[in-house]
């Protein structure tokens, strides 16, 4: 059962999915009991891989028995044994908050939602855990159509915001592609450690050059690396409550690690941050991004626009800690994939509760709103907390890390953005906290605060949930990257 | 080198560059959002010739083994160049799978946005968008 378990992880949610659609037919509740059942079993099955993960092993699984360079291998190494928790329990948080706004948002589909569901984590999960270049573009397919679907069942101005989505995203998978059959060609092999034992002796061929190029360039378009990050805003805005509490949180984090695993175990670090000015260009790319998305968090007074050009903001934060390339920034990186993960997750569920109970998301109506809303206030003003980066809470370990790094590698744009940006963030979050809980007429339409109550128990209970994982990532920060990730860097 | 054999010589990269460029043209220029799910359906299918031109080899048949039990190369040794590399047209046939899926998807989001907004022309939705946002506030 145990060396199963990288098998399980994937095909477990896949199969379910199919029969969560199918059974939607035979009863309303079907669908979203058997969501919750195979989530619980695929995410303690991805915690006892974790458990056993630890201190630097790798697992192998090769599909069906074939041997790795002809069949599908499955390879579990620390990072992608974190990444994988992280997804799975994301998805098991967020499903009780999916089901309390399944009668108002998503108008009762609960077989298609569910369905969908289980199917986007299936592909993320995939995505993570294959050891196989093209099985990793097929995964990633996968992910990317469930995540059309599910942002396009939203309200009215939601499918333009995911047709957009759709065609840059498919530009993105497709010049993954691309580079995968300049990799083929050149190597005759798909599987990704076979490729990095033999790109090694022909590193500085232009034709691998190009297949890393397409192959990057495309991931960071999926990834809203800043100047592809045009879809994001509309997209994450207009999606539905229930489904952005995955997608926000997961998507670009497991583009990043996509990233992270084409730069250490295929390319290999020489190919990937062996060019000088390529990293140089990639680090001052970051700064810019995360510049751009300050002024734009400034600038926006929609609640969810701001979360999203946060994320850009720390997409950017990523990929600038990779191509620094040093240990410190590359752990900072490895680490912020999860712990941003947990911070995303914690915003949106209370923006969602916020936005749902109150029916508008502009923060200079929130007047007198947290008070109403203890529960959520506590829930928003800790992830808030988090992405600002005080101790405790995750944001500031990792933070922490990618700043170091910086100023070891003399990238001191790039530190120095880092801290603009928590400064700004620092402001834009006081600003709401002010709105919410200090209730003076500003001049704007005033909207009665009076008849909101606090959100419902399946949505608070996992916000605190999320609240309780971020301080705990926080605290075992020295044994996360001790035992998962100082080995692979 | 001389650049017409150049050219030629690697003409079948050229078709899918040129493809690709038509497609990417018609995703990012054209204001009819059908014109627009063409243009990556062209763009899906350029990534998919190219796949296809590196598998064919010169006097290379089908894929399927004409002479030897297991492939030993005892009695009847396999001569390789006798057949085409089978890999990239199964990775192209999943490949393939995925594009008509996003072109399902596409399709579908068209409707929905052609019942929302009544055109499928970019600059007039958007207007729609934009009265409709200034209404509500």
């Amino acid at each position: 059962m145990i060396e199963q378990l990288p098998c399980l992880v994937v095909i477990v949610t896949l199969i379910s999915a199919l029969v969560a659609a199918a059974s939607g037919w035979l009863n309303k509740q079907y669908p979203f009991i058997i969501a919750t059942s195979a989530l619980t079993f695929s995410a303690s099955a991805s915690l006892i891989l974790l458990f056993k993960i630890a201190g630097g092993l790798t697992i192998s699984y090769h599909m069906a028995g074939w041997p790795p360079p002809i069949g599908i291998e499955y390879r579990i190494d620390g990072l992608s044994a974190l990444v994988i928790a992280a997804i799975q329990i994301v998805a098991l948080i967020n499903i009780p908050v999916s089901k309390s706004y399944m009668n108002k948002n998503l108008k009762n589909k609960d077989a298609p939602f569910y369905g969908l569901y289980l199917l986007f984590i299936t592909g993320l999960t995939g995505i993570v855990a294959t050891g196989d270049a093209f099985n990793l573009y097929v995964l990633l397919e996968i992910s990317s159509l469930t995540g059309y679907a599910l942002i396009g069942m939203g309200n009215t101005r939601s499918p333009l915001a995911a047709l957009n989505y759709l065609f840059i995203g498919s530009i993105g998978a497709t010049f993954y592609l691309l580079g995968v059959g300049y990799i083929y060609i050149k190597t005759g092999t798909l599987n990704m450690a076979e490729i990095h034992t033999m790109l090694a002796p022909i590193a500085n061929n232009s034709t691998i050059l190009m297949a890393f190029a397409l192959c990057v360039g495309g991931i960071l378009t999926k990834a809203a690396f800043f100047p592809m990050n045009g879809w994001l805003p509309s997209a994450y805005a207009s999606a539905p409550n229930g489904s952005i509490g995955i997608i926000a949180p997961l998507t670009t984090k497991v583009m990043v690690y996509v990233i992270l695993r084409l730069g250490l175990s295929v390319f290999g670090q020489d190919i990937a941050l062996g060019n000088m000015n390529l990293s140089m260009l990639m680090v001052n790319f970051a700064a810019i991004a995360i510049i751009f998305s300050s002024f734009k968090i400034l600038y926006h007074t929609k609640i969810k626009r701001i979360l999203s050009y946060i994320i850009i903001m720390e997409v950017a934060y990523m990929i600038g800690g990779f191509f620094t390339g040093n240990k410190d920034a590359m752990t900072g990186a490895s680490i912020h994939v999860i712990n941003d993960a947990a911070m995303t997750l914690c915003m949106f569920i209370a923006a969602g509760a916020i936005t749902s109970k109150f029916l508008d998301d502009d923060i200079r109506n929130f007047k007198g709103l947290f008070k109403k809303m203890p529960f959520t206030a506590i829930g928003f003003i800790g992830g808030a907390l988090a992405i600002i980066g005080i101790p405790p809470t995750c944001g500031f370990f990792s933070k922490w890390y990618l700043l170091k790094g910086s100023i070891e590698a003399h990238q001191f744009f790039f530190a120095a953005s880092l801290i603009f940006s928590s400064f700004i963030n620092a402001i834009v979050f006081f600003k709401i906290i002010e709105y919410g809980f200090f209730s003076e007429d500003h001049g704007h339409h005033h909207i009665e605060v009076d008849g909101i109550e606090e959100a419902g128990i399946n949505v608070i209970i996992p916000l605190l949930l999320s609240l309780v994982i971020i301080i705990g990532l926080g605290l075992m920060t020295g044994k996360i990257v001790g035992n998962y990730i100082s080995i692979l860097i | 080198m001389n650049i017409w054999n150049f050219i030629l010589s690697h003409f079948n990269y050229w078709a899918y560059i040129i493809l690709m460029f038509i497609g990417l043209y018609g995703m990012i220029i054209k204001n009819n959002l059908i014109k627009k799910i063409i243009g990556m359906s062209i763009f899906q299918s350029a990534i998919i010739l190219f796949y296809i031109s590196t598998a064919v080899k010169l006097k290379g048949g089908i894929p399927i083994l004409k002479t030897g039990g297991h492939g030993s190369f005892g009695h009847n040794p396999i001569n390789i160049a006798e057949y085409m590399n089978p890999i990239p047209h199964v990775l192209m046939l999943t490949a393939i799978v995925v594009s008509v899926a996003t072109l399902g998807v596409a399709l579908a989001l068209a409707i929905k946005i052609y019942r929302n907004y009544e055109t499928l022309e970019e600059d007039e939705i958007r207007e729609k968008i934009s009265t409709e946002y200034f209404s509500e506030n």
